[in-house]
C-alpha cells in the first residue's frame, strides 16, 4: 500500500502539464508512514507551510527498510539534480550505510543540515515487572536472550544502544535479542506485551506511555525529558548516552543556488515561533547545524559509527 | 445512547452545507483518483496537505474522508473493464470482474461493485460508530505468530485461484515469492537476489509488476490474436442492469466481505489486500455456482468490492482511537490532524467530540453520496468497451508506460516491465493464473518478516507459532481449507472425474 506514495512523481506530472503552479518539495521519508522520521519530514514541511517561509506545498514518499538505506538509494536513484527533492536523514541511515555496506551512502547527496535531536527511550509494557534501568539491566544479565526488545532497524541506533547497555551489563553482546520493526507497530507489540521492552525515540512512545498502555523506564539523553517521569540511564549509573538527530540532505548534484536558497529558508524556520513550538510539542532538542558544519558533522558521525559498530561487535 | 446523541451532533455538523460541499469535492476528486491506476488517496491527501492551513478541520477531515472513500469506489472500474487494476486491494475483483465484463455483463459487474462498496462502507462505518474502541484493542490482540498464522490461511485460500493445474498455480506462487524477496533484507540489511544492482535493491515495484503482468501481458495478447479474434463483444449483451438473480447472489457476499474486512482492516498489519483474498475464497467455496467462477461469477466481484471498503473503515479505528497509523493513507490523516495541533486518539474524543463526529457522520453522508455519484457512471463506464480492443490496449500500453516511468523514472523498471510483461504475455498463452504471482508478492514478504519477528522473540522454539489461540485457530482452519476439499472430492467423485475450473 505504500507502493501508492511512490506515484508522487507521476502526480506531479499530471499537475504540472495541468496548470502552472509552483513546484512543491519532494521529499522522500526513508522510513514507513508514523515513525520518527516520518514525523520530522511532515512536520518540518507543515511548519514552513504555517510560518509562509515556504508556501509551495511538499509531496512525501515514505519508503521504509533496513535502517532507511532503501529510502536512500531510491532517492539516489531517482532525483539526481533535482533542486526540489530533499531526503530526511539521521543517524540510523549513518549506521545503516555502515551496517549494510550499501553501494550508495550519504555521500552521494547534497548535506543541508541537521535540525533536531531526540534522546531514545526504553518502555516496557504497562504490567512489565521491570520497572527501572536497573532492573532492565538485570534482566539482561540473567537472560540476553529471553529479553526481547523491538527497534528500528538493524544497525541503528537503537540496535547499537541495546548492544551498549549489554556490554555494560557485562552479558554477551551476540546472544542480545533485537526484534526490527519498522513504523507504528512497534507499539502495538510492545502495549500488547508481544515484545518484553522496546527502544525507540521519546516522542514515539509519549501518546502511549500517557494513556497507560506502556511505561517509559529510561531516557538516554545528558538530561530528564519534560514531562515524561522518567530518570536518565546516566543517573541511574549507567554511562549510554544516544542522541537520533535528524535532519535533511538534498538530492545528488542540487545546484549550489538552490542549496542556498534551501539553507536560508531552514535558517529562517529556525527563528520562528512555529518552529519553536514544534519542536516543544514533537519533544525534538534544537540541534541546527546547518551547511559546511553538518557536512563535517557527517564525516565525523561516519567515523565514530564504523567504530562503534565493530566495539558492540555488529560489524565484522 | 451517548453515542447516539453524539452522532446526530455530529450529523449537524456534517449536513451545514459547507461541509456537504467539501463531501462532494472529496467523492468526486476520490472517485478520479481511484479510476487512475498508481495514483491512490494518500498521496491525494497529502498533495492537498496545504488547505489545511486554510479551511477549518471539520471540513478538511470531511473532503479527506470523501476521498479515501471515493478512491475504493472507483478502484473496481479499470479492473473490471481493462483487466487492470489499479491498485493491490483490487487484485480479486479483476479475477470475476472482467470475465463479466468480457461476457457482456460490465454493467452488473460494475453496479455490485458500488453498491457492494456502499453496503460494506456503511457497515465498516456503523462498526466505527459503535464498536472501535473495542475493536482497536485487536491491535494488541494480534503478535506476530497470530499475523503470521492469517498469512498462512491466506495462503492455503489461493489454491483456489490457481488455476487449471496444480503446477502452473505453484509455479505462478512462487514466481510471486522469489520476486519478492530481491531487495535488502530488512531484518539484518542484508542485500538478497539483486546480483549488485542498485535499482534492485529497493525490490521490485510491486506497480510494476502488476500493471506488466496484467496490462502489458494482456496487450500482447491481444495483439498477438488480432486477426482472429471475432468483433468485440456487445457490452450490454448481458443487460444494462443487476438482475434479481444478480442481487439474490450478491447481497450475502456484500456482507460477509464487510465482515472479513472491517477487523482485518483495522489491525496495524492487516490492510486492504488480505481480506480481499480471503474473501474471494470464501465467496468461491459457498458459492452455489462453483462452476461459473472463472468464467465471470458476481459473487467473486461482490465480496471483495465489500471486503476492501470495511477494511478502508477499518483503517480509521486505530487512528481514530490510538493515533496508531496502519496505512500510508492512516499516517497522512494523522499528519494532517497533527498541523491542526490535535493529536487522534481518546482525548480527543473528549476534547474535539464536534470534529470526530462530524468526521464519522460524513462518512455516512459520502457513502450516500458516491453511490448517487457512481452509479450513473456505470453506464458511461461500460460504453469503453464498444470502443475497438486494439485502440483501447494501445492507450493501456501508453498509460503503463508513462505510469511506471513516472513512478520512479528508472530504466531498469521499464526494462523489468518488458520482461514480466513478456512473462504475462507466455502465461496467458500457456494459461498459468496470473493473481497467485501478486499474492505471493504480497504475502511473501509479509508472512517472512512476522515469522523471523515470531521466532527472534520465541528464541528459536517453533512451538510460538501455535502459542496463541489465535494463531492456533488460523491455523487449523487453514488446515482444513488444504485437506478436506481433496478428501472430500476423492471421496465424492470416484466414478467419474470432474474437471477443474480455470481462472486465468
Amino acid at each position: 500500500m505504500l507502493r501508492r506514495l511512490m506515484t508522487t512523481g507521476a502526480l506531479a506530472l499530471v499537475l504540472s502539464t495541468g496548470m502552472a503552479i509552483a513546484e512543491p518539495a519532494k521529499v522522500m521519508i526513508p522510513a514507513n508512514p508514523g515513525g520518527g522520521w516520518d514525523g520530522a519530514g511532515r512536520h518540518t514541511m507543515a511548519a514552513f507551510a504555517q510560518s509562509k517561509i515556504f508556501t509551495d506545498g511538499a509531496s512525501f514518499t515514505n519508503k521504509g527498510g533496513a535502517a532507511g538505506t532503501i529510502g536512500l538509494a531510491e532517492f539516489v536513484r531517482t532525483s539526481k539534480g533535482d533542486d526540489n527533492a530533499l531526503l530526511v536523514t539521521g543517524v540510523i541511515m549513518v549506521g545503516g550505510v555502515i551496517t549494510n555496506q550499501t553501494p550508495v551512502s550519504l555521500k552521494d547527496t547534497t548535506p543541508l543540515l541537521r535540525l533536531t535531536n531526540e534522546y531514545n527511550a526504553i518502555a516496557v509494557p504497562a504490567n512489565s515487572p521491570i520497572k527501572t534501568p536497573q532492573d532492565f539491566i538485570a534482566a539482561m544479565k540473567a537472560d540476553p536472550g529471553a529479553l526481547s526488545v523491538g527497534g528500528g532497524s538493524a544497525g541503528g541506533a537503537d540496535h547499537v544502544m541495546l548492544a551498549l547497555l549489554a556490554k555494560h551489563a557485562g552479558a554477551p553482546v551476540a546472544k542480545i535479542n533485537f526484534v526490527s520493526f519498522s513504523g507504528g507497530e512497534i507499539l502495538a507489540a510492545l502495549g500488547g506485551g508481544k515484545i518484553k521492552a522496546a527502544i525507540s525515540g521519546a516522542s514515539e512512545f509519549r501518546q502511549f506511555a500517557e494513556t497507560g498502555r506502556i511505561r517509559i523506564i529510561a531516557v538516554s539523553g545528558p538530561t530528564r525529558v519534560d514531562g515524561l517521569n522518567a530518570p536518565t540511564l546516566k543517573e541511574s549509573g549507567i554511562p549510554v548516552e544516544i542522541g537520533n538527530w535528524r535532519g535533511f540532505v538534498g538530492a545528488p548534484g542540487m545546484s549550489e543556488a538552490a542549496k542556498k536558497t534551501w539553507l536560508e529558508r531552514f535558517a529562517k524556520l529556525h527563528q520562528t515561533p512555529v518552529w519553536k513550538e514544534t519542536l516543544k510539542t514533537q519533544g525534538w532538542e534544537d540541534a541546527y547545524l546547518p551547511g559546511d558544519q553538518f557536512a563535517a558533522f557527517l564525516k565525523a558521525e561516519d567515523a565514530s559509527w564504523s567504530s562503534a559498530l565493530k566495539e558492540v561487535g555488529i560489524l565484522k | 445512547m451517548d453515542i447516539l446523541s453524539q452522532l446526530i451532533g455530529g450529523f449537524a455538523v456534517a449536513l451545514q452545507p459547507m461541509n456537504l460541499f467539501w463531501a462532494l469535492i472529496g467523492c468526486a476528486l476520490g472517485t478520479a483518483v481511484g479510476v487512475l491506476p498508481g495514483i491512490g488517496p494518500a498521496l491525494t491527501i497529502a498533495l492537498l496537505m496545504p488547505i489545511t492551513a486554510q479551511v477549518a478541520p471539520a471540513s478538511a477531515f470531511i473532503m479527506f474522508a470523501g476521498i479515501l472513500y471515493g478512491a475504493l469506489y472507483g478502484g473496481s472500474t479499470t479492473s473490471i473493464l481493462l483487466n487492470t487494476p489499479g491498485e493491490s486491494g483490487a487484485v480479486m475483483t479483476a479475477l470475476e470482474g472482467n470475465r463479466m465484463a468480457r461476457n457482456g455483463r460490465g454493467a452488473a459487474a460494475l453496479a455490485t461493485a458500488a453498491i457492494g462498496s456502499f453496503v460494506a462502507g456503511t457497515i465498516g462505518t456503523l462498526a466505527l460508530t459503535f464498536l472501535a474502541p473495542s475493536i482497536a484493542e485487536l491491535a494488541f490482540v494480534f503478535g506476530p505468530e497470530d499475523y503470521f498464522a492469517l498469512m498462512v490461511l491466506s495462503f492455503t485460500s489461493v489454491a483456489v485461484v490457481m488455476g487449471r493445474s496444480m503446477v502452473r498455480g505453484f509455479t505462478a506462487l512462487f514466481f510471486g515469492l522469489a520476486l519478492g524477496t530481491i531487495g535488502i533484507d530488512t531484518q539484518t540489511g542484508q542485500t538478497r537476489m539483486v546480483f549488485g544492482t542498485l535499482e534492485l535493491l529497493d525490490g521490485v515495484s510491486f506497480t510494476v509488476v502488476l500493471v506488466s503482468l496484467f496490462a502489458i501481458g494482456e496487450a500482447l495478447y491481444v495483439a498477438s490474436r488480432s486477426g482472429t479474434v471475432p468483433a468485440a463483444i456487445n457490452p450490454l449483451a448481458g443487460g444494462s442492469w443487476m438482475t434479481r438473480q444478480d442481487w439474490a447472489r450478491s447481497w450475502k457476499p456484500w456482507l460477509r466481505g464487510s465482515v472479513i474486512g472491517f477487523p482485518i482492516g483495522a489491525l496495524p498489519a492487516g490492510g486492504t489486500e488480505i481480506p480481499t483474498f480471503l474473501s474471494y475464497a470464501l465467496e468461491r467455496r459457498l458459492s452455489k455456482h462453483p462452476k461459473e467462477f472463472g468464467h465471470g461469477a458476481i459473487e467473486g466481484v461482490a465480496g471483495p468490492e465489500a471486503a476492501n471498503n470495511a477494511a478502508a473503515a477499518g483503517i480509521l479505528v486505530p487512528l481514530l482511537t490510538l493515533g496508531l497509523p496502519s496505512t500510508a493513507t492512516a499516517a497522512v490523516l494523522l499528519a494532517a490532524f497533527q498541523n491542526y495541533g490535535l493529536q487522534p486518539g481518546p482525548m480527543l474524543f473528549a476534547t474535539n467530540p464536534d470534529l470526530l463526529w462530524g468526521l464519522i457522520a460524513s462518512l455516512y453522508i459520502g457513502n450516500l453520496i458516491l453511490l448517487v455519484l457512481n452509479l450513473p457512471l456505470v453506464g458511461i463506464w461500460v460504453r469503453l468497451l464498444l470502443i475497438p480492443r486494439h485502440y483501447i490496449y494501445g492507450g493501456i500500453v501508453v498509460f503503463a508506460l508513462v505510469g511506471v516511468w513516472g513512478l520512479s523514472t528508472s530504466w531498469m523498471d521499464l526494462l523489468l516491465m518488458c520482461g514480466l510483461g513478456l512473462i504475462g504475455y507466455v502465461a496467458r498463452v500457456y494459461d498459468f493464473p496470473i493473481a497467485p504471482v501478486l499474492i505471493g508478492l504480497i504475502l511473501g514478504p509479509q508472512a517472512e518478516i512476522q515469522l523471523r519477528r515470531a521466532l527472534a522473540v520465541s528464541q528459536g522454539d517453533w512451538g510460538v507459532l501455535v502459542s496463541t489461540p489465535i494463531a492456533t485457530m488460523l491455523l487449523s482452519i487453514a488446515l482444513v481449507v488444504l485437506v478436506v476439499p481433496p478428501i472430500l472430492a476423492r471421496l465424492r467423485s470416484r466414478p467419474k472425474t470432474e474437471p477443474a475450473i480455470s481462472t486465468g
